[in-house]
């Protein structure tokens, strides 16, 4: 009640002059981040949007293409090829490693012992590099002699899948090391909300007689939809952003089977060096994972519960 | 009556060997768990295998875990095949330059949004939040053309520039700060505090939990990045650890030996930041969910 009353009194008693002063002191404060926010985040931002409709190859003179770079999307085989990739990226990825990092996270929400030493192996692989974790993987899933087919053949398997080293099988064994580096981090979220859960409710199902399925389908998995709302919007995106893995991975081959979005972005602009396409190809992404984040957001308050 | 018969049935093993139950329960839970942390840590025990190995032992099969004569040579050669050392300066220099400045600016300017009144603030706030949302993939060109204008390309200014103002920091401190009760800043104002003194000597030592993550998940984020090296570095004397560990693999393609040492070597600072620091990482993950 004091401080209240002081602050009033010191607010009646300022004078303009001391509000000037305070905002000044305010924008101070902002300042250093803000000016290399702007000049370093937002004006690309806007760039971009307006070099989508330029052409420029960053030598020669920029001109306006209008609606070109969009309309040459439609007949771009090799964008409909990334296109399909990062669908089926993102349609592997997210539910994989949803169920993944949820099934961990019920396994150590229990009473163990060494719960936090599993939880910390679960979760390294999301911090150890993508350089050193892709090449590994290539090496275990060497088509010829890696350690996985050489096990697969000694159990008796007759042609093993050549991996990342073929059409079909390249992006299965990329969306596999994305799960793998990725549960341990969302399992995390899940842990927590799951520990947020009052045992309560799970005691007072358990006096009207419900069994462990009933208590997960109608207590653990209502209570989780917040938590299963965050994941799948995050996991979404990043789904949509991947690069670094496959592009050490595969480079985005064999042929073109793992090319996706952001590796035909980045080989448009830095390969062929034609800026203006390859932001509209970027503007593709933006529409799309925007698009998606909103309806996700629409969708929310239809299945997600809150407390 | 048949029913509640059944029932009793049914009931009847839990109630008689309960602890037998449970007991069983927990070892199945523990074998699952056990496996599967071996399954997460096998491509990691692999590595370190392979890496004290010949490299025509690598792929013998069955899989000599624990080589009979360990290559420790291996560790010495990736230093003079490759010049390792300088990658390792270059994103060392990287990693705790864009972790300083990050902390500081973002900091600064979370206080401001957390605790000053402003016009403007919350638009801008907002401002921020909305460039979170946007992958940094859509505006990589225009970022990169600007940096080519400035004549900053092939220089590391242009990724510390580039990452040092971070949207994300500042949005994971203010929320942070926001938690902070106003009445110990106001018992300071009334003390004479300025507000740069409230920064300084209350809000950050009352934030070292949150300060703590963002350090970490900045740090890891800049020693791990490969695609702002890979777009704006291109000599040799620059480049960090992670390209030169990917220009290792394509220069040196067989020597499987020697690229796995490789690996492992730029994973052990990461790991030691990791281990030191784990209950940071999750306290951070946990509370706010956010992403390095």
């Amino acid at each position: 009640m004091s401080t209240v009353s002081l602050r009033q009194t010191t607010i009646a008693a300022g004078k303009r002059r001391s509000h000037f002063k305070k905002y000044l002191v305010a924008y101070s404060f902002i300042l250093p981040n803000l000016i290399g926010f702007a000049i370093f985040t937002l004006v690309p931002m806007v760039f971009s949007l307006a070099l989508s409709f330029m052409n420029w190859d960053g030598a020669n003179q920029i001109s306006w293409a209008g609606l070109d770079n969009f309309r040459r999307l439609l007949t771009d085989e090799t964008f409909g090829i990334s296109l399909r990739n990062t669908l089926f990226f993102v349609s592997g990825n997210v539910p994989l490693t949803m169920m993944a990092s949820l099934g961990l996270a019920l396994l150590l929400n229990q009473p163990l012992r060494g719960r936090n030493l599993f939880r910390t192996t679960f979760f390294f692989p999301y911090v150890a590099s993508l350089v050193a974790v892709a090449v590994v993987w290539n090496m275990l899933f060497f088509p010829s002699a890696g350690p996985v087919n050489q096990v697969l053949i000694s159990l008796g398997v007759q042609n093993p899948p050549r991996w990342a080293a073929s059409v079909d099988w390249a992006m299965p064994t990329v969306i596999m090391a994305s799960v793998w580096k990725g549960m341990g981090y969302y399992m995390i979220i899940y842990l927590a909300a799951l520990q947020s859960i009052p045992s309560t409710l799970y005691e007072a199902a358990a006096v009207d007689g419900a069994n462990g399925w009933q208590k997960f389908r109608h207590i653990t998995l209502p209570m989780l939809t917040p938590a299963t709302f965050f994941i799948s919007v995050m996991l979404i995106i990043s789904s949509f952003k991947i690069f670094d893995l496959i592009m050490v991975m595969t480079g985005g081959g064999p042929g073109r089977a793992t090319n996706v979005l952001v590796i035909h972005i980045y080989n448009t602009a830095f390969r062929e060096f034609r800026f203006g396409y390859s932001s509209s190809i970027a503007m593709v992404l933006l529409v799309m994972v925007l698009g998606i984040t909103i309806v996700q957001f629409y969708m929310e308050r239809r299945w997600v519960k809150y407390q | 009556m048949d029913s509640s018969a059944a029932q009793t049935l049914v009931h009847e093993p839990s109630v008689i060997y309960p602890r037998l139950k449970i007991r069983l329960g927990r070892v199945i839970t523990y074998a699952i768990l056990i496996s599967l942390a071996l399954l997460m840590l096998l491509p990691f025990l692999w590595m370190i295998s392979a890496s004290l190995k010949m490299d025509k032992d690598v792929f013998r099969y069955p899989i000599e875990w624990v080589p009979a004569i360990p290559q420790w040579s291996n560790y010495i050669a990736i230093w003079t095949r490759i010049p390792f050392l300088t990658f390792f300066a270059n994103t060392l220099k990287l990693t705790v330059t864009i972790t300083l400045l990050q902390v500081f600016t973002s900091s600064f300017a979370a206080y401001a949004f957390a605790k000053l009144h402003f016009p403007g603030r919350d638009l801008l706030f907002l401002a921020y939040i909305g460039s979170i949302a946007i992958p940094w993939q859509v505006y990589m060109v225009p970022q990169f053309i600007m940096m080519r204008q400035l004549g900053l390309v092939d220089n590391h200014a242009s990724l510390i520039l580039l990452q040092a103002f971070s949207a994300f920091g500042v949005f994971l401190l203010r929320q942070f700060f926001v938690s902070i009760p106003d009445e110990i800043l106001d018992a300071a104002r009334i003390d004479g505090m300025s507000e740069y003194g409230i920064y300084f000597r209350i809000m950050l030592p009352l934030s070292k939990p949150a300060l703590a993550t963002l350090t970490i998940f900045t740090s890891v984020a800049v020693w791990n990045d490969f695609m702002g090296p890979l777009i704006y570095l291109t000599s040799q004397h620059l480049k960090t650890i992670q390209l030169g560990l990917r220009m290792f693999i394509q220069q040196y393609s067989a020597d499987y030996a020697l690229i796995m040492a490789a690996a492992l070597v730029s994973l052990i600072p990461v790991v030691i930041l990791f281990l030191a620091l784990q209950r940071f990482f999750v306290e951070g993950i946990a509370t706010t969910g956010v992403k390095g």
